[in-house]
C-alpha cells in the first residue's frame, strides 16, 4: 500500500526525522495561506500523487513570491499530472504540499528495503542524491552502500556510523545522520513498511540535514496490525475497479487487451495471459479469484471483467485444488443469470469435482464454449475475441 | 526415494481442527500419508478425525515422533507457529497460510539459523511424493509417480504443468510449490540441490515467475554442479511493470525481473526454456526423448 509524500513526512516527524516545514493545501488560496503562515522568502509547491518523476513533469515548483505559490497550486490542482511512472492518462492532482524552500549544499540518498537475496531488512545509502538508485547501482555500484540488518538485534549504532562515513560524512555530521538512520529503521520496522526512501536527503547551507522528499509503502498483509496506516489509504489514487475487486476479495489488474481473464491462482493467471498472447491475442486483465471461490465470487468476477468495454471474449480457466469445479459452474450460471452477457465465454475447468462441474454446466443449457486444455482454451478465446469463430 | 517427504514421514497439522486443515488432512490420509495427529492450542486431549490433538507442537513430537508439519493457522499467528515447530524439532515445515507479513518471515528466517529444519512456503500448495505422502492442498489424483522433480512458485501452475505431464505419461518423484512470497523458507536453489542428490529424480522442471532473481540463481548453480537436465518456464511475459501480480513477490521492479530477461538468462545458462505455458509437458517429453 502506497501513501502520499506529505503523509510519509508526518510519520517521519513523529520519529524525530527532520523534514522541511510545510502543510497540505487543496486550492490556490489555501496554498497562499500556508505559505504566508510558513513565512520566509522561498517556497516549494509539490503535487501530491502516488507516482515518482514529478519534478521532470512540472509537479514540483520553486516559488519566490506568494503570488507564484498561489499560481502554481492553482495550475496543478484539478489537472492530471503525467510523469514517466503514471502512464499516458496521468494522475489527477487533488492537493499540493507547500514547504519552505532551503538552500542546498549537498544531496544524499537513503533508503530501506527488504532485500530478497539476504532475506533481511537492508539500508541503502549513497552520496549521489537525487538520482534513480537502481540506475546508479547499475552504472556505478561502488557509489551505493548496502548494510544488512540482523532482525534479532535490530540496527546498531556502529552500522549507522559506518554507512555515514562511507557516504563521505565527517565530524558531527556522522552522529546526526547516524541518529536519523536509526530512527528510519525503527520507522520502517514498527510500521511494517516494504520500502522507505529519502531522495534526496539534503544538507542545507546552514548545515542542517533534512528529508526533502519522502516515500513509503507498506505490507498489505500486515495492515491487520497497522490501524493508523490503513487510514492513510487514498482510494482516489487506485483504479476504482481494482478497489471494487479487492472489496470482493478478488485480485484484479486492468490491462489494455480484449480477452477478459478469470483464473484461480496468481501463477496460472499470469500463464493464462501469456498463453493468450502466445496465440496472437491480448489479455484485458489479470484476475485471480483465489482459493475457495464461491458462486457469488465468480459472478462478481464476471461483472468486473465485463465492466471493461474493450472485452470481446472471456476466458475462464480454473484448476481446482482447494477450489471446486461444481461451485465454479454454479458461479458461471449465476453470472449469466444476473446480467446479459453479449461476449463469448470460453470455459476450461480442471481438478477437484470436475465431472460434477461439467454436468451442471451442460444441463444449464447456457451458451458457452467448452475447452479441455489451456492451449485449446487460449486459442478459442483469441479466435472468439477476433470474431473469427472457433 | 524422493525429496523432503516419503511414506515414512510422520505428519502433524498445526491448526488441525480448522475447516481447511481437516479437509486436507483427510485427503492426505486417503493417499496413504501417515498423519499422526495435530495441534490446536486449548484442545489437547481430544481426538479429531481419529487422531490425537495436542496443545503444543512439543507435546505432539514427544508423543508421536512427528517430523513433518503442515501449518494452516491464520496469518497473524503463522510466524509463531513456524517457530514453535522449529523449536520442537520438526524437520520439514510446510506453511500453507497465505498473507503472512513479510517482516514476520524475516524474523522467522533469523530464528531458523542454527536449527536443522527446512521451511516450505508460506503461501504454498505444499509438497507431494505421489503414492506415498502429501503435505499440501493439491489435487492428488493428477500426480503420477515417476522420475521428474517439479518445483514451482505457484500452486495452480504446478497443477497445470503436472496435468500436461500426466497426459504424456510423465510422473513425478516429488512435486513442490515454494510459494509466491518475497521472503520464504526455501528458494529454487535449495530444492534444486535436493533433486540433484536424489537418485530417483532424473530431470527437474522449475516453474518460475516475474520478480526477484532466484530462478537465475538456481540456474547458475545448476550449470556448474547439476548433472540432470533442467527445464524451466517463467510466467508473466505479459505482466505490466510495477504491479504486484497476485503473489507478493511477483513484481517487475527492474529489467532483470521480467519474464523475457529471465528466460534469456536461463537459456544462456543451459536451461531448456519452455516458451508457451501450454507446452510444458511436451517440452519435457521432447527433452527426455532426445
Amino acid at each position: 500500500m502506497d501513501i502520499h509524500e506529505y503523509q510519509a513526512k508526518e510519520i517521519f516527524r513523529s520519529y524525530g526525522i527532520p523534514v522541511p516545514e510545510g502543510r497540505v493545501a487543496h486550492s490556490g488560496n489555501q496554498a497562499l495561506a500556508v505559505a504566508e503562515e510558513l513565512g520566509g522568502d522561498g517556497w516549494v509547491v509539490k503535487a501530491q500523487i502516488h507516482a515518482g518523476g514529478r519534478g521532470k513533469a512540472g509537479g514540483v515548483q520553486l516559488s519566490d513570491s506568494l503570488e507564484a505559490v498561489q499560481q502554481h497550486a492553482d495550475r496543478m490542482i484539478g489537472t492530471r499530472l503525467v510523469t514517466k511512472q503514471t502512464g499516458k492518462a496521468g494522475r489527477l492532482v487533488q492537493r499540493v504540499l507547500v514547504e519552505q524552500a532551503h538552500n542546498i549544499d549537498a544531496e544524499y540518498y537513503l533508503g530501506i528495503v527488504i532485500d530478497r537475496n539476504s532475506q533481511r531488512i537492508t539500508l541503502i545509502a549513497s552520496a549521489s542524491g537525487g538520482m534513480n538508485i537502481e540506475e546508479l547501482a547499475q552504472i556505478s555500484p561502488d557509489k551505493v552502500v548496502h548494510e544488512t540488518i540482523d532482525p534479532a538485534v535490530g540496527m546498531q549504532d556502529f552500522q549507522c556510523r559506518k554507512i555515514a562515513t562511507k557516504i563521505g560524512l565527517n565530524g558531527k555530521q556522522i552522529i546526526t545522520v547516524a541518529r536519523m538512520m536509526k530512527q528510519l529503521y525503527r520507522c520502517f520496522r514498527d510500521n511494517d513498511a516494504l520500502m522507505l526512501e529519502i531522495n534526496p536527503l539534503v544538507r542545507t547551507t546552514e548545515g542542517q540535514f533534512l528529508a526533502l522528499d519522502a516515500k513509503m509503502s507498506f505490507d498489505g498483509n500486515a495492515l491487520f496490525r497497522q490501524a493508523d496506516i490503513i487510514d492513510l489509504r487514498d482510494f482516489d489514487e487506485e483504479d476504482p475497479k481494482e478497489v471494487e475487486a479487492s472489496g470482493h476479495d478478488l485480485n484484479y489488474i486492468a490491462l489494455d487487451g480484449d480477452v477478459g481473464c478469470i483464473v484461480n491462482g496468481a501463477g496460472l493467471a499470469m500463464a493464462t495471459m501469456d498463453a493468450i498472447s502466445h496465440y496472437g491475442g491480448r489479455p484485458a486483465n489479470f484476475l485471480d479469484v483465489g482459493g475457495g471461490a464461491s458462486p457469488e465470487k465468480i459472478a462478481n468476477a464476471f461483472r468486473i471483467v465485463l465492466e471493461d468495454p474493450n472485452v470481446k471474449a472471456i476466458m475462464l480457466n480454473i484448476y481446482a485444488g482447494i477450489n471446486r469445479c461444481d461451485w465454479i459452474a454454479k458461479g458461471i450460471i449465476k453470472a449469466m443469470g444476473d446480467q446479459r452477457i453479449e461476449v463469448p465465454i470460453v470455459v476450461r475447468l480442471a481438478g477437484t469435482n470436475l465431472e460434477e462441474g461439467r454436468r451442471i454446466l451442460e444441463e444449464s443449457g447456457l451458451d458457452y464454449i467448452p475447452a479441455e486444455r489451456l492451449s485449446d482454451a487460449a486459442k478459442k478465446s483469441v479466435a472468439a475475441a477476433k470474431g473469427t469463430g472457433v | 526415494m524422493s525429496i523432503l517427504i516419503n511414506k515414512d514421514s510422520r505428519v502433524i497439522f498445526q491448526g488441525f481442527t480448522g475447516q481447511h486443515a481437516t479437509f486436507h488432512a483427510e485427503e492426505a490420509i486417503k493417499i496413504g500419508t501417515n498423519v499422526v495427529g495435530g495441534v490446536t492450542p486449548g484442545k489437547g486431549g481430544m481426538l479429531h478425525i481419529e487422531r490425537p490433538v495436542f496443545d503444543t507442537v512439543h507435546n505432539a513430537v514427544a508423543e508421536t515422533e512427528a517430523d513433518v508439519s503442515a501449518i494452516f493457522v491464520p496469518p497473524p499467528f503463522t510466524a509463531d507457529a513456524i517457530m514453535e515447530a522449529i523449536e520442537a524439532g520438526i524437520k520439514v515445515i510446510v506453511v500453507i497460510t497465505d498473507g503472512v507479513p513479510v517482516q514476520d518471515m524475516v524474523r522467522v528466517k533469523r530464528y531458523l539459523v542454527g536449527h536443522d529444519a527446512i521451511i516450505i512456503g508460506p503461501n504454498t500448495a505444499g509438497i507431494i511424493t505421489p503414492g506415498e505422502c502429501k503435505v499440501g492442498i493439491m489435487p492428488a489424483h493428477i500426480y503420477q509417480a515417476g522420475r521428474i522433480g517439479v518445483v514451482s512458485r505457484s500452486g495452480t501452475l504446478n497443477y497445470e504443468a503436472v496435468e500436461q505431464m500426466s497426459e504424456l505419461g510423465l510422473g513425478l518423484s516429488t512435486g513442490i510449490s515454494i510459494g509466491g512470497d518475497p521472503v520464504n523458507g526455501c528458494d529454487f536453489l535449495a530444492i534444486m540441490q535436493m533433486f540433484e542428490q536424489d537418485p530417483d529424480t532424473d530431470a527437474v522442471l522449475m516453474i518460475g515467475e516475474i520478480g526477484g532473481s532466484q530462478e537465475v540463481d538456481a540456474a547458475i548453480w545448476a550449470q556448474a554442479h547439476m548433472s540432470k537436465p533442467l527445464i524451466s518456464f517463467v510466467a508473466g511475459a505479459t505482466a505490466p511493470r510495477g504491479r504486484r501480480m497476485g503473489h507478493a513477490g511477483a513484481i517487475i521492479s527492474g529489467e532483470s525481473d521480467t519474464a523475457q530477461a529471465k528466460k534469456k538468462r536461463l537459456a544462456e545458462l543451459g536451461v531448456y526454456v519452455v516458451q508457451n505455458a501450454a507446452e510444458i509437458g511436451k517440452t519435457i517429453k521432447d527433452q527426455i526423448d532426445s
